[in-house]
């Protein structure tokens, strides 16, 4: 029903991209006034082309937040690789090799994906404490706990479409366990990797809760950061546009080269996956 | 002797993630109970046992009544709005046009960027300000000649929370459009071309066919969307900061136990919050893990 193009459905174009205007339009002042010049600024302007183009903006923002930049960074990095990591091995363990209780373990993992953080904020604040564990290390163990039960859900899904007689052929050959993960599901894993990764990366780098309550000033991520120039009476408003692209640059990135993979992840992320 | 070595791996590998998983939410929810039922006000732990005081005190709190009022509001809004407008968005681009792929892409990006971002950028543009000072989206409307449009954004009284609902929407609705994407294409070919040659129009076959069998989606999209909405926190830090009007339960939780100390009632504020999520999610999971066992 859907195979051709009717010339009556050519009107379609019409809200369509209007809903694409509602879309771009805070991405269209972000990016003109990051161009504009500091005399242009003014906030009647806002919506007009800037005369030229011009980095002040970004280059003041820039040497305002680079160093929460690279906290996120230094934090997201080694978080989501670690994360991924267990997550595959769970996930394997948990779609391949059930222990009696594998399944009804699975539903309680799964549960602390959806949990508000403010139902576990004091103690872990005072596990910290209690731990010696601070600033960033301490942010990224929590991004690497509680990104847990994505990262499983989405191996063990995988591993679970993969067919046993892939795995008995090796087991036959002598692997054990970890040698038919090595041998025949990490080669084929890499795909998973990515989404899970990505995913990961994107919700450590954009999260403002565990950031704000677990790192002081020196240890700001960019979200922390960007926030608090947003609040800030002295800086203005055209450099916390700046400040916002820089901040959500490298995700956008990611979105733009591997969306596919960010997608998959985002059903996976509603059970849907 | 292999099973055995295998088995043993197994529970090597998976422990210690079950094990941080237990500790860092089950052991922790157990904590925050223990520490709301108790009279923790300062920073040194207290557990003076209170009973159900803290919960009793916050019952009648006219500022978590003003926090329950905008987080209905702020559902509603959000949710109703993020549902519509990713159902019309997905309709239109399930009708087989050019550049679907890009017009998708387009409509789902703001989920990649922090609710900061998003805050910081729609507080310029929502900004409230009025005459010579005009500016963000107000000057938008006035320079189209839509001056009927101009308001008060989150400055609005009672009803601000729903400007915020609106950058919520922006950022949102792509996503209840992938779902409704995905469950449009779900639905066998042969369905809707019956109807066709029964002589259905396409407003018809939406009506009568499309809608009712998307319902699963329609439940999970609350369910997902419903939940977020009682966490919501940076969205609202970064467009009005912390101030009174626009107060939900995690603000207040934050405030009341980082900058006011009273811990006791902060762990019960974060409790409640538990509850209801609990309350939507736990009948979700059941269901998916039941379907998914079917299959």
């Amino acid at each position: 029903m859907k195979v051709k193009l009717r010339l009556g459905d050519s009107w379609l174009y019409i809200p369509l991209i209007a809903m694409a205007i509602f879309y771009l339009l805070p991405m269209y002042v972000i990016i003109i006034t990051g161009f504009k010049g500091f005399e242009e600024i003014d906030l009647k302007t806002m919506w007009d082309l800037p005369k030229g183009i011009a980095f002040d903006n970004y280059i003041e923002a820039f040497s305002k937040l680079s160093p929460s930049l690279w906290n996120s960074f230094a934090m997201v990095i080694p978080a989501s690789l670690i994360s991924s990591a267990l997550g595959s091995l769970n996930g394997y363990v948990l779609a391949k090799w059930k222990f009696r209780g594998a399944d009804a373990i699975f539903p309680f993992i799964l549960f602390g994906m959806f949990i508000p953080y403010q139902s576990i904020m004091i103690p872990l604040v005072q596990f910290m404490r209690g731990a010696g564990i601070s600033g960033l290390p301490g942010l990224a163990l929590a991004h690497v706990i509680y990104g847990i039960p994505i990262t499983t859900l989405t191996f063990r899904n995988y591993y679970a479409s993969l067919p046993q007689e892939l795995l008995e052929a090796a087991k036959m050959d002598g692997a054990d366990m970890l040698g038919v993960y090595r041998l025949i599901l990490l080669p084929i894993s890499l795909p998973s990797f990515v989404v899970v990764l990505i995913w990961q990366f994107t919700s450590a780098w954009n999260d403002f809760l565990f950031a704000v309550i677990l790192t002081g000033n020196k240890d700001w991520p960019i979200t922390v950061a960007l926030n608090n120039m947003a609040g800030s009476q002295i800086i203005s408003w055209n450099v916390q546009m700046a400040g916002s692209l820089l901040a959500a640059l490298p995700t956008l990135l990611v979105y733009i080269f591997l969306g596919r993979y960010f997608l998959r992840g985002l059903l996976a992320g509603s059970l849907k996956g | 002797m292999l099973r055995d070595k295998d088995r043993f791996l197994n529970i090597l590998l998976i422990s210690p993630s079950i094990l941080a998983v237990f500790i860092f939410v089950y052991v922790f929810i157990g904590w925050s109970v223990r520490v709301s039922l108790s009279k923790w006000k300062g920073l040194n732990p207290d557990y003076t046992w209170n009973g159900i005081q803290n919960y009793l005190e916050l019952f009648a709190d006219p500022r978590f009544h003003v926090d329950i009022r905008n987080t209905l509001i702020f559902t509603g809004v959000f949710v109703f709005g993020s549902i519509f407008l990713g159902f019309i968005l997905a309709v239109m681009l399930d009708q087989g046009l050019k550049g679907e792929g890009f017009f998708r892409s387009l409509f789902l990006f703001p989920m990649a960027i922090s609710y900061i971002v998003t805050g910081v950028v729609w507080r310029w543009l929502m900004n409230p300000a009025t005459g010579s000072r005009t500016s963000g989206l107000n000057l938008l409307f006035t320079n189209l000649g839509l001056d009927s449009l101009v308001n008060a954004w989150h400055t609005t009284p009672t009803w601000g929370i729903a400007a915020i609902a609106l950058a919520a929407i922006w950022q949102m609705s792509g996503y209840t459009m992938v779902l409704y994407l995905a469950g449009l294409r779900a639905i066998p070919q042969e369905l809707k071309e019956a109807a066709q040659i029964d002589g259905a129009s396409r407003l018809q076959i939406y009506r009568y066919i499309m809608i009712p069998l998307l319902s699963p989606v329609t439940l999970s999209a609350l369910i997902i969307l419903g939940h977020m909405s009682l966490k919501v926190f940076d969205l609202i830090i970064a467009i009005a900061g912390k101030q009174l009007p626009l107060d939900v339960p995690a603000i207040y939780m934050w405030q009341i136990t980082f900058d006011g100390l009273f811990y006791g009632k902060g762990a019960a504020i974060g409790i409640l919050l538990l509850i209801s999520v609990a309350v939507l999610i736990i009948p979700y999971i059941r269901h998916t893990l039941k379907t998914e066992a079917q299959q």
